[in-house]
Parts: C-alpha cells; structure tokens; sequence
C-alpha cells in the first residue's frame, strides 16, 4: 500500500462513516460490503464492544459496536444502522455504524499525525487524522478492533 | 500458473501417496507377508520419486532416493535377502528419511544432515551394491541429459572444427528393422550432420524367392564429411548400436570412399534424399513429411506374422481393473465450497419452510408436499456430498504396525498388531486428527497394557501380546477399538497415584468405572516412572480432549488379567451434528443430540438444594441441575425448575447432569460453522450453525458446562475435568 | 501435418512433464498409465511414436513393448524408452523386447523431441 516513490504517495481511497458526532474513516481496500444491522446472536461472556454474531451468507460475522469499542456509549442499534463488513488480516468483521458519510480520496501526505492526546482510545485506535472540507475524520487501525486472543490454558 | 509449478504441486502430491505405499510394502515385507508386487511397488516408488525430483533438480532427494533405490533393487532382484532386522529396518528409517526430505523440499526448512546421512549409511552397509553407488553416479542421474557420451574420444579442437571426412560402414542385422528403426532415417539424420556420399552394397541380396521379408541384406559405406565431433557420429547410431555392423574411422586424406568395398557389386553413390524416398516405398516425395502409420517400412511390407496371442489375457485383466475403482482427482477446496453451498440449500429450505409455516399454507396443500420432498433431496444431497471428503481410515492405521514394533523393541515386550477395519470411512479431516491420538494409545496399550514376555508367561499366557485396532460404524458414528490383552489396568496402583498426585482425596470411595477413568485426569500420567515412551509429556488427558474436540467420546473397560477396551465414538463429519434446538430466553442453542440421554419436564419438588448447586431426583439419583442461561451469563438470577424443561446428559466419563433450559424447540440436524474463523474460540461455546430464520444459534460445549458447574467458577469456562465423589 | 505421440507412464508427474513438452513441439498426445492401460489405448489409436516408462504396475516398459512389437498393426511403431539409469544392462533389455531407442530422465524437452524425430518417419 504504502509507495514511498513519491512524496505524497498514491492515491488512496477510504470509506468514512459517523458514530455520534465523531467522523472516522478505513481504507476502502479493507471494506467487503456494506450492509443494514441485522439483530445479532449474542456471545456468552464476551466483551461488551462484541454484540454477537451474524449470519453473513453462511459464515458468522462478528459485530464489533464500534462506538462502544472507541470507548463512546453503546450504540442501540436499529434498522438504521449499517455495518461495514471489513477484512481484518485473515478474518471478517462487521463495524457497527450509525452511517456511512462519504467515499474519500486522499494521498499518504494528507494523513497528519494523530495530535498527542490523553485518550488510550486515541492512541489504540487512530493511526492518522485527515482534515477534509473542514471536517476532521480519523483514520482507524484496524488491527485493535478485536479482542485479542487469549491463549488457552491447554 | 506456470504449467512445470502446476506439474510440481502433482509431483508433491504423487511424493505423498509413493511414500504411503512404500511404507505399507516395507512393513509387509517386514511381516513376511510381501508378494514379487509388492516389493516392485516398494521399488517402484521410490524410483518414482527419484525421477521426478531429478525433473525438478531437487538433488538431496536424489541423491538419497537412489541410494535407496539401489539398495531396494538388489532386494527386489534378489541378491539381497530381505531380512527385517538388518535390511527392513534400516529402510523403514530411510523411508521417514525420504518422507522429511520430499516435505523440506515442499515446504522449506531443514533436515538433519547426519540423520540423512546415517541413514544412507546404513543402507549402503545393509546392501553391498548401494555401497558402491558412487558419487558420480549422482551427478550423472541429474545432469544425465548434458554431457556427451563420448567427450574422451573427441578428436583434437582443430580437427573438430573444419570438416573432417569419415569413412562409415553400416550394415543393418533383421533386429534393427524388428525395433522399428529404420536404416534411411539413420541416414538421414547422418546428412544433417554434414555431407554425406552413399555407396550401397546389395551383394547380399539373395534371390527373391528366397528372401525373407524380414531379413536384412543390405549394407551401406558412407563418406561423411562433417565439422561435428565423432560422439556425434555414435549419436546417430545410438539406437541401433549392437543390432549392426558398424565401422566409424576418419578417413586418411586421399582415401576414396568405396576403396574398401568390392568395385565389382558397388552401385553409384546415391543421393541421399532419393534413398530415403526409396526406403519408404517411393511414395512420398518430401523426405521430411512423416510417413502415415499404415506404411510399413520396406523389409517388413510383404508378411503379417502370427497374431499376437500374448494380449488377450492381458486385456481380461484390465477390463477386470478398470470397472473397479474409476477415481478422479479434486482440489480438496473445490469439495469444502460444494459442502458449504450445500449446507446454505440445506438453511435455506429450512428458512423457506419456516416461512411457509408462518405463512399459514402448510399440512397437506401442494406447497407443503413439494416442501417435504425439497427437504428430502436437500438431505440427500447433502449426504452424498459429505461422503465425496470421506476416506478410509486405513491411512492412519497403516502407520501403527511400525510404532508397534519401534515400542515393543524400546521396551522388550512381543507384540503383534492386528488390524481390522481398515476400510471403514470417516471424514478426512477426522482421519487426520485421529493420528496423534491413537499413536498415543497404541504407544500405552504396549507399554503400559502388555506385560513383559517372562510375566506373560509366568501367567500362562503366549509371550506375544496381542493389540487389537479396529474401526466400524455404529449408528451413525465411527467406532474405534484398541485392545490389549495385557495385565488390565491395576487399579491399586492407579487410586494410589491419583492420591499421590492430589487428583483423589484418600479416603474417596469409587467404583472400578470411576478409577478407571482417572487415568483421563490431567496430571495422571503414570509416564514419567515407567519409561519416556509413551510420555513426552502427554498423557490420556490429551487424548481425550482431542477426542473430545472432534466430537467424540472414549470409554474405557478392563477386566484384570485379561486386558484392556479404549472405545473411541466419533462422528462421521466433522460438518453437522444432530442437535436438540432449545430456548435460553431470547437466545436459540443447539445442544449435541449424542450427549442427550432424555429430557424430563421437572417438578419443582423433584430440585433440591445441596450447598450453594442444586441437584435434581431423576428416579432414585441426585444429578447436578445446571441452569445453562446462567451459567453463561444471559440470566442473572436463576431460573424456577417449572419454568424450564432439562435435558439428562451424559458427560465425560458417564457423569450425568441435568442442563435447564427454558424449552425445548426440536431436533434439528444443523450445519456446524466455526466461530474460530472470524472470531476465536468461545468457552462453553463448540461452534455456531445458522437455524432456519437465517440467524446464528450457538452450539453448546456440554462437556465444558457441565465441568464449570463442578468447579462452582462461572467466569472460568476453559474446558477442564474435575472428578470428585 | 502433426504427429500423435502416446506416453506410457505410471507417474502423474512425469505424464504431466511429457504432455507439456510434447504439447509445445507441437505434437498429438495420447497418455495410458500402464502397459495394459497402453495396449488398450494402441486398440483404438495409432500414434506414430511411443514414449514408455519401464517400471510400471500391472504391466511394465518390457511386456508392453513386447505386446506392441508381437501385434502386427503396430509393430512398426517406433518405442521409445524413458529409463532413469542410463545403465547399459536396462537399454540392452529394452531393445532385446524391441525398443527403438531411449531417453534418459529427467529428460530434457529438447533432447526428448529429437529423439523422437529421430526415430519417426
């Protein structure tokens, strides 16, 4: 992805989407589909940013409330809401939204560095911030959404 | 793809099912038991293997492959008995050998040169002639399509180099036309070596009355001018050395061509393109152009000898072959996406008859009918589709006689294997986790099950122990035995190390069932004070959990004196499960139908208290009643027993437990999807399956409840065992 | 005019290496698996070359050519051997049941195709 021939680098197309009043984006090359919330299957014991999970064409789909991940309030979700189906490495995940706003094309140099702030969400979280139309969208890493895998004691 | 990495991907493939048969035919050599055929498939896989990786340049496994193979020729011709010890042995070892070095090859990584080494070693000391297989030899197997022949007898550089004129003598015998070839086209390919003066010598030439159609009387003196080097010239007669007379000499300047023969019988030199004309029957004009099968070369035109009687009982043979078994071969990727597509048919006639349902217009009406029969073939298929990925368990069980004898030579004892049911079906990818645990239990069923030979004869018993494996299906399940006719287990000694070991208080009293499967409690393995065969580390724990995790169940019964029954009940698939649908309030489980000995409508004076658990009188016992929605954290406060129904399950090692459910929705056979593939894995939970309202219902980990409810720790969900009275 | 050549080859691997050499010389190819699966190919068929291994099951390199050599609608058919060993005991038994010629494995795609014009017609 990253092209270091350039100083700006190649285009790059993300997906940018609203959770409450805060705006973030993924790179769309991520991004599977799009599709309405659907109710979830929940998972005993699991972390409450983990709504449960779905039935994408056969394969389970788990939700991530994303807002809640981000450490926003819980989303209560409705036939409104959308989920971003996203490739994470080897697995599928669904990013629980309020919306989708906008297709975005920037280049590597537009994304500025994520401004030094207190928030571990911040830190997990965001790996850049753009700065379009006078809005400010922060960019998602997406390798932290799920939880981590716990080793088993086998 | 480039085709040569597709043709490697077969060659890696073809590496996989050679090494299985080359070890299944060096056991049964080692038994005794192998026929002429079985020792050239032995040899022949191996041969095989060398000759693709020499196409490859993989040259380790060359150069190993043809040791071996030298030392497997002279067995295969005979020079070599095929003796177990001093000969099977060491080619079992060197089979593994092969087997690391085909996988390195593959995969990348390393192999242990030593080993390699010592093992070409001992083949070479077990077979004199592989001793001798020089190192040359290797390069010239690899590279044996570069140098030519003759490099020593090349002329000197300049000679080469201009054009040096040959004196040629050339007589076909009856064989060289018998062999197909053909004297104008070894002329031929002499002309493109340079110029060519033919002189043609028929003084041999008998009356036609005489001459045999088959014969050969006819002779040629050739004058080759050429600038190529004399190997060159033995190239073309390559083929026919032996079945000719053949004179190459380079021809002193001055020398004319037919001084040699008799000028009296010398026709005029030829043109060679008119002579090859001739040759093939002066029908064809352009010397190039192939000529068409039905023209036969000239000194075989004339006679049809006897039919050929060899080929008929051949061809009986074959016909005999060929309807047996007609395989193709597919990409195991292409079958899984088929199951899968079939298992989303399977939901989603399940979806469309929900559907139906609510709608109102099932029972008998034509939509209800048509439903039925869609639902009876989406089953159909789906079995027949599920039985394309079944295999035989014979490739697992081809490995146990060789560990059997590698632990019985470790620990002194006699042991012979037998093994049944080789041919019993289960899905591949059960097969493939099946071999860790049984290697484990025929490695304990010698070591631990089987007395020593003077014990078993101090008892009146034959020195040699018997270890039975066998395999068969039971109602719907794969049903696997392994037997020993040993001592039995001792169940002195087992309570004894349990309570050593802190698994068992001392004064716990148990029934002969209940000692007997503590040798499944982690921790128990007696190992470590008997020999490190069957430890490293692993213990029948492990087993069970591996057993467990398929799906399945081991049991175990031992008489004393007489031995001991591992029964291992395992699913055919790994790919749906009969369920029971139950209800958690708003969420939809599946429950594994196999755990499920009955379900009961409670009464709330049957449920007692004991402590801070409940229990529950199922006729005259008290059974553990777990409230399934609160132990996994969907109900915080528990549920009234008239509210629910239970199921009786049996669990590990024939615990029972009453699991509470809300209701009970119906039997269903369910599609197992995994959790682990998007998500990871989920305590308590076995997988997911999606029901027929498209949604995803959870499967439940019974096993794994019913040990947290014992342990009385809801937050910990990891499976564990935990037996106490 | 292209000429029809059958492989006689036990291995998946080297079958697949023929008909990809052979392919690209431009030649027909039939492939039979053994010397019976071969006999009952030639029942039908009438390449103009066949290239066969030796060790093969059922039947191996030396009975097939004997049976192709003792039916006289193709005893005429040039045979070429594929032998690992360039061992001379192997090339004299080959030719005592009536090969042609022979072609040491692995073989290189050149050689293959000239020695298979070297022997047809």
């Amino acid at each position: 992805m990253t092209d270091l021939n350039s100083a700006s680098g190649p285009n790059r197309e993300l997906v940018a989407f609203r959770i409450g009043a805060q705006e973030f984006c993924v790179d769309i090359t991520a991004v599977r589909e799009i599709r309405g919330w659907t109710k979830t299957t929940a998972l005993p014991r699991a972390p409450a940013y983990v709504s449960g999970v779905v039935n994408l064409r056969g394969a389970v789909l788990p939700i991530v409330d994303l807002a809640l991940r981000l450490g926003s309030v819980s989303t209560e979700p409705n036939e409104r809401h959308v989920i971003i189906v996203t490739q994470i490495g080897t697995q599928i995940v669904g990013l629980l939204v309020d919306a989708v706003s906008d297709i975005i094309t920037v280049t590597n140099s537009d994304v500025q560095p994520t401004p030094d702030v207190a928030s571990e969400m911040v830190k997990s979280f965001v790996q850049g911030i753009l700065a379009i139309d006078g809005r400010m969208i922060s960019l998602i890493a997406m390798d932290h959404v799920l939880p981590e895998l716990q080793l088993e004691a086998a | 793809m480039d085709p040569m990495e597709a043709i490697k991907i077969t060659f890696f493939q073809e590496c996989e099912e050679q090494l299985a048969e080359l070890e299944s035919g060096l056991l049964l050599m080692e038994a005794g038991e192998a026929d002429g055929e079985v020792i050239n498939a032995v040899f022949r896989a191996v041969h095989s293997i060398k000759g693709g990786a020499g196409a490859f340049g993989l040259d380790d496994l060359v150069r190993f492959a043809h040791v071996f193979e030298t030392a497997l020729d002279e067995v295969r011709t005979g020079r070599l008995a095929p003796d177990p010890q001093t000969v099977l042995k060491p080619m079992l070892r060197a089979a593994d050998v092969l087997a690391d070095l085909v996988r390195v090859a593959r995969d990348g990584g390393t192999v242990d040169e030593a080993r390699v080494l010592q093992i070409a070693e001992e083949l070479k000391l077990a077979s004199p002639v592989a001793a001798e297989a020089p190192g040359e030899d290797m390069s010239e197997i690899v590279f044996g399509f570069a140098p030519p022949p003759f490099l020593g007898d090349e002329p000197d550089g300049i000679a080469a180099m201009i054009g040096v004129p040959w004196a040629i003598h050339f007589k076909p015998k009856a064989e060289l036309y018998a062999n197909a070839n053909e004297a104008g086209l070894i002329l031929r390919e002499l002309g493109h070596l340079g110029e060519i003066a033919l002189t043609l010598d028929t003084t041999a030439l008998p009356p036609l009355e005489s001459m045999d159609p088959e014969g050969a009387y006819l002779a040629w003196d050739i004058v080759l001018t050429t600038e190529r080097a004399e190997s060159d010239i033995h190239d073309v007669f390559e083929f026919v050395d032996g079945d000719c007379e053949l004179s190459i000499e380079a021809k002193i300047a001055g020398d004319r061509p037919s001084e040699s023969a008799d000028p009296t019988s010398v026709e005029p030199p030829l043109d060679v393109m008119a002579l090859i004309r001739r040759v093939q029957g002066g029908a064809e004009s352009a010397p190039e152009m192939p000529a068409s099968p039905e023209v036969a070369p000239p000194v075989i035109v004339a006679q049809a000898a006897e039919p050929a009687a060899a080929k008929a009982p051949a061809r009986a043979e074959s016909a005999v072959s060929s309807a047996g078994g007609s395989t193709i071969r597919v990409d195991l990727d292409r079958v899984d996406r088929l199951i899968d597509l079939v298992g989303e048919l399977v939901i989603n006639q399940a979806m469309l008859s929900q559907r139906v349902m609510e709608a109102g217009i099932a029972g008998a009406s034509a939509i209800g009918m048509g439903l039925d029969e869609l639902e009876q073939l989406s089953r159909e298929i789906q079995d027949s589709v599920m039985a394309i990925r079944a295999q035989p368990v014979k490739s697992v069980f081809q490995r146990m006689p060789r560990l059997a004898r590698e632990v019985a030579a470790m620990t002194g004892k006699q042991v012979r294997l037998v093994t049944d049911g080789e041919g019993t079906e289960v899905d591949k990818t059960v097969i493939e986790r099946l071999a860790d645990p049984l290697t484990h239990m025929i490695r304990n069923a010698i070591d631990h099950g089987l007395e020593t030979p003077a014990d078993r004869i101090a008892s009146g018993k034959h020195p040699e122990g018997v270890v039975r494996l066998s395999a068969g299906h039971r109602s719907g399940r794969i049903v696997i035995e392994i037997s020993d006719d040993g001592a039995g287990i001792n169940r002195a000694k087992v309570r004894e190390i349990a309570i050593k070991k802190g698994l068992i208080a001392a004064e716990t009293i148990l029934s002969e069932e209940e000692i007997d499967n503590l040798i499944f409690l982690p921790g128990f393995s007696t190992a470590a004070e008997v020999s490190d065969i069957s430890g490293r580390g692993v213990g029948m724990d492990v087993v069970k959990r591996s057993i467990q995790a398929l799906g399945g169940r081991i049991s175990i019964s031992s008489r004393p004196g007489k031995g001991s029954t591992f029964v291992l009940s395992l699913p055919l698939t790994l790919a749906v499960l009969d369920g029971m649908v139950v209800s958690l309030g708003e969420q939809t489980m599946v429950v594994p139908l196999t755990s499920i000995v009955e379900t009961l409508q409670p009464k709330a004076a049957a449920v007692h208290a004991l402590g801070d658990s409940r229990v529950i009188a199922v006729r005259d016992t008290f059974v553990p009643l777990i409230d399934v929605g609160q132990i996994l954290g969907y109900r915080a406060e528990m549920l009234k027993p008239g509210d629910g129904v239970v199921l009786l399950i049996e669990a590990d090692g024939g615990a029972r437990a009453a699991l509470l459910v809300e209701a009970i929705q119906g039997q269903r056979q369910v599609v197992i999807k995994s959790l682990e593939a998007n998500y990871r894995h989920v305590p308590g939970i076995a997988a997911a399956t999606i029901l027929g309202d498209g949604r995803v219902a959870l499967i439940l980990d019974v096993d794994a409840v019913v040990a947290v409810s014992r342990t009385g720790e809801p937050t910990s969900l990891e499976p564990q065992f935990q037996m106490m009275a | 005019m292209s000429m029809t050549i059958l492989t006689v080859d036990d291995s998946r691997t080297m079958r697949d290496m023929l008909r990809l050499a052979l392919v690209q010389a431009g030649f027909d190819v039939l492939q039979a698996e053994d010397g019976v699966h071969g006999l009952e190919v030639l029942d039908i068929e009438r390449p103009d070359v066949i290239v066969t291994d030796i060790n093969m099951p059922r039947m191996d390199g030396f009975g097939f050519i004997e049976g192709v050599r003792s039916d006289d609608r193709h005893r005429a058919i040039p045979i070429l051997v594929l032998t690992t060993e360039s061992d001379d005991d192997k090339k004299a038994r080959a030719r005592r049941a009536g090969a042609t010629g022979w072609i040491v494995k692995p073989f290189d795609p050149v050689k293959l195709v000239d020695a298979i014009r070297r022997v047809a017609a």
